[in-house]
């Protein structure tokens, strides 16, 4: 029971990483209708960023904020200048861009800053609580990512600028005849999305150690949980990436060798989704004929 | 390469016969002189030069299985790295276990891969646009992970080394040279079979389900069975192409299909154009000698250089190459048929 209990809240502390990037890929998904294949990539790379501005010295939340106001910015940059001019291209024209994207990123990173892994400073000390049954690291984890959570919930519910993001994201077309600077907000959005990105990168970095391809696995959990909650659907999203992070870390003490673990929890979700093919908490697209 | 100028069929009736006569005329004088070029061309270059053009076409059938679910049917696919996996280890076994020749696994090869194709549509039909890229997705990743866990078959992680085929005596001509013409018959016959499909019935029903699903169904068009059928298609075109990767390299090993190769198999078919069949060959050959062309200019960041080489051809030709050039062709061909009728 113990152990059960111990697996679930290390689970709850990976599921909060996959939530955060889930979110940014429900962020852009609800946007543009784009699946963001370079999501983890732009997480490594603003991951990097922060590592660069803890090694020349910074205190560890001062660096936080600056990468999450240079992702911020730099995602908002991505949108305007790559993914505009492929805004009504058929749609795996836009895919392509983002796996080229995905690419440039990676390689990039490899070129800054070699492929080798770096250790990164985790902010919160190690220490176990309730009787081993928890890390003060999880814990750290899965309380930064409720903050920034309610930060956006708060955002998207009491600011005029959320609303007008939600406007634009529902219907462009009536968004815009209200005044709402549509192209902005899906920028923005895109900002947004780098951001959590950012905070996801930052939060699991300690754990897997920082190089270009760290974020390859962890989207594709982060994708999993995604669809799992309803690609449509942020609440969704985040307890799609919960419970992806919980299946996984079981799936692997319980059922198999760790080597089949991500077949398995594959197998598993898409099960699911064969019963709820819209997700958990997708609402099914209905169409007029 | 018939359909290298693809002519649609409304457009083929506005013609009128004279000039869609004329438009054949070009167009199997175009692809006589593609064949002659891809006949003649091995024995003016190095054997490694047609090694690589022999997973150019290699890479070009694959795609073109592609093509015909995603450009065709509009059907994503991100995993037909897993089903070319599959082909070739379903070739590799049959060689070295039961000591099959090489030519007599294509068949077996493009049956399981049917197979698995149909098996993995049927719960496909129940997911679109991201559910169906996860879906897919899953399969490249899963792939070399059973690969290497039923090792008894597959020989683990050290993969199966093959014996490479010989040419026959008779004809005077190296193994590589040998595999080229191999490779170039099946592609061949794979474009010639591509073409049929997708210019009669079982292509129109593709089309009609990718273009409008409800109005698919009004018309009595049964979109399950077509949906899983094309499903079945294109898995097989990518199970042969990936049964002569393993004649060809000899060789086969679970990293060599990773979620990359996958992703290329994508790369290629929208950088040449996904609703082709011309553009594959195109896709074939960007997936094999853009990666050396990055390497080329940049050693420190080639995949970078790549990326930058998708971005443009995508923001050029964002309906890929063929699919660019292709009715721009052939409208330029009815033009000078028309004009020359006009003079006479």
């Amino acid at each position: 029971m113990h152990q059960l209990l111990q697996q679930i809240f290390s689970g709850l502390a990976a599921g909060a990483v996959y939530a955060s990037l889930a979110l940014a890929l429900v962020m852009i998904y609800r946007a543009t209708d784009l699946v963001n294949f370079a999501q983890g990539e732009m997480a490594m790379f603003s991951t990097y960023i922060a590592w660069t501005l803890v090694d020349a010295g910074l205190p560890f939340w001062a660096a936080f904020v600056i990468t999450l106001a240079v992702s911020f910015v730099g995602g908002m940059a991505i949108e305007r200048i790559v993914i505009r001019p492929v805004e009504n291209a058929p749609i795996l024209t836009a895919v392509v861009v983002t796996i080229g994207l995905l690419l440039i990123f990676n390689a990039t990173a490899g070129w800054i800053y070699s492929y080798t892994l770096q250790e990164f400073p985790s902010p919160f000390p190690d220490r176990t609580l309730f009787g081993a049954l928890m890390t003060t690291r999880d814990v750290g984890v899965i309380v930064v990512t409720l903050v920034m959570l309610a930060a956006l919930f708060c955002f998207f519910r009491f600011t005029a600028t959320g609303l007008a993001m939600r406007a634009a994201a529902q219907n462009p077309e009536s968004a815009r005849l209200c005044g709402v600077r549509v192209g902005r907000m899906l920028a923005l959005g895109w900002g947004f999305a780098a951001a959590i990105g950012a905070v996801a990168g930052i939060m699991v970095a300690p754990v897997l150690f920082l190089d270009p391809n760290m974020m390859g696995g962890v989207l594709l959990y982060a994708f999993t949980g995604a669809l799992l909650g309803g690609i449509t659907s942020p609440v969704g999203a985040v307890i799609g990436g919960l419970i992806v992070g919980v299946t996984e870390n079981l799936v692997g003490t319980y059922l198999i060798a760790s080597q089949l673990k991500l077949t398995v929890a594959l197998i598993l979700i898409i099960i699911v989704l064969v019963f709820r093919p819209n997700g958990l908490f997708g609402t099914a697209v209905v169409r007029r004929v | 390469m018939a359909e290298t100028f693809p002519v649609d069929g409304t457009a083929k009736m506005a013609m009128g016969r004279k000039s869609a006569t004329a438009i054949a005329v070009w167009r199997w004088a175009g692809t006589a002189a593609l064949i002659a070029v891809a006949v003649v061309s091995p024995f003016t270059l190095s054997n490694y030069h047609v090694f690589e053009l022999t997973q150019v076409m290699i890479y070009a059938i694959a795609v073109l299985g592609l093509n015909i679910l995603t450009g065709y049917n509009g059907q994503i696919s991100l995993g037909h790295g897993g089903f070319y996996a599959a082909g070739a280890y379903t070739a590799a076994i049959l060689m070295h276990r039961y000591g099959v020749p090489y030519w007599a696994t294509l068949l077996p090869a493009a049956l399981v891969c049917f197979a698995l194709g149909v098996l993995f549509g049927l719960p496909a039909l129940r997911f679109e646009g991201p559910y169906l890229a996860l879906v897919t997705l899953a399969m490249a990743v899963a792939m070399p992970q059973l690969l290497k866990y039923f090792d008894n078959w597959t020989g683990g992680k050290q993969g199966l080394v093959l014996v490479k085929p010989m040419p026959p005596p008779e004809l005077g001509i190296d193994r590589d040279r040998w595999l080229y013409f191999f490779v170039l018959l099946v592609l061949l016959i794979a474009i010639r079979v591509a073409t049929n499909l997708l210019n009669g019935r079982n292509g129109r029903a593709f089309v009609a389900i990718r273009d409008h699903p409800i109005a698919a169904a009004a018309m009595g068009i049964n979109t399950a069975r077509y949906k899983t059928l094309a499903f079945g298609t294109s898995t097989l075109f990518t199970g042969v192409a990936g049964a002569l990767a393993a004649i060809v390299i000899g060789f086969v090993a679970p990293e060599s299909f990773t979620l990359f190769l996958s992703l290329s198999f994508l790369i290629g078919s929208a950088v040449g154009g996904i609703a082709t069949i011309g553009g594959a060959i195109v896709g074939g050959f960007f997936i094999e000698f853009v990666p050396n062309f990055a390497n080329d200019i940049s050693d420190a960041a080639p995949w970078a250089i790549y990326g930058l080489t998708m971005l443009l051809f995508m923001y050029v030709m964002p309906r890929g190459v063929v699919g660019t050039f292709g009715p721009w062709l052939a409208h330029a061909l009815q033009q000078f048929g028309s004009a020359r009728r006009a003079a006479k």
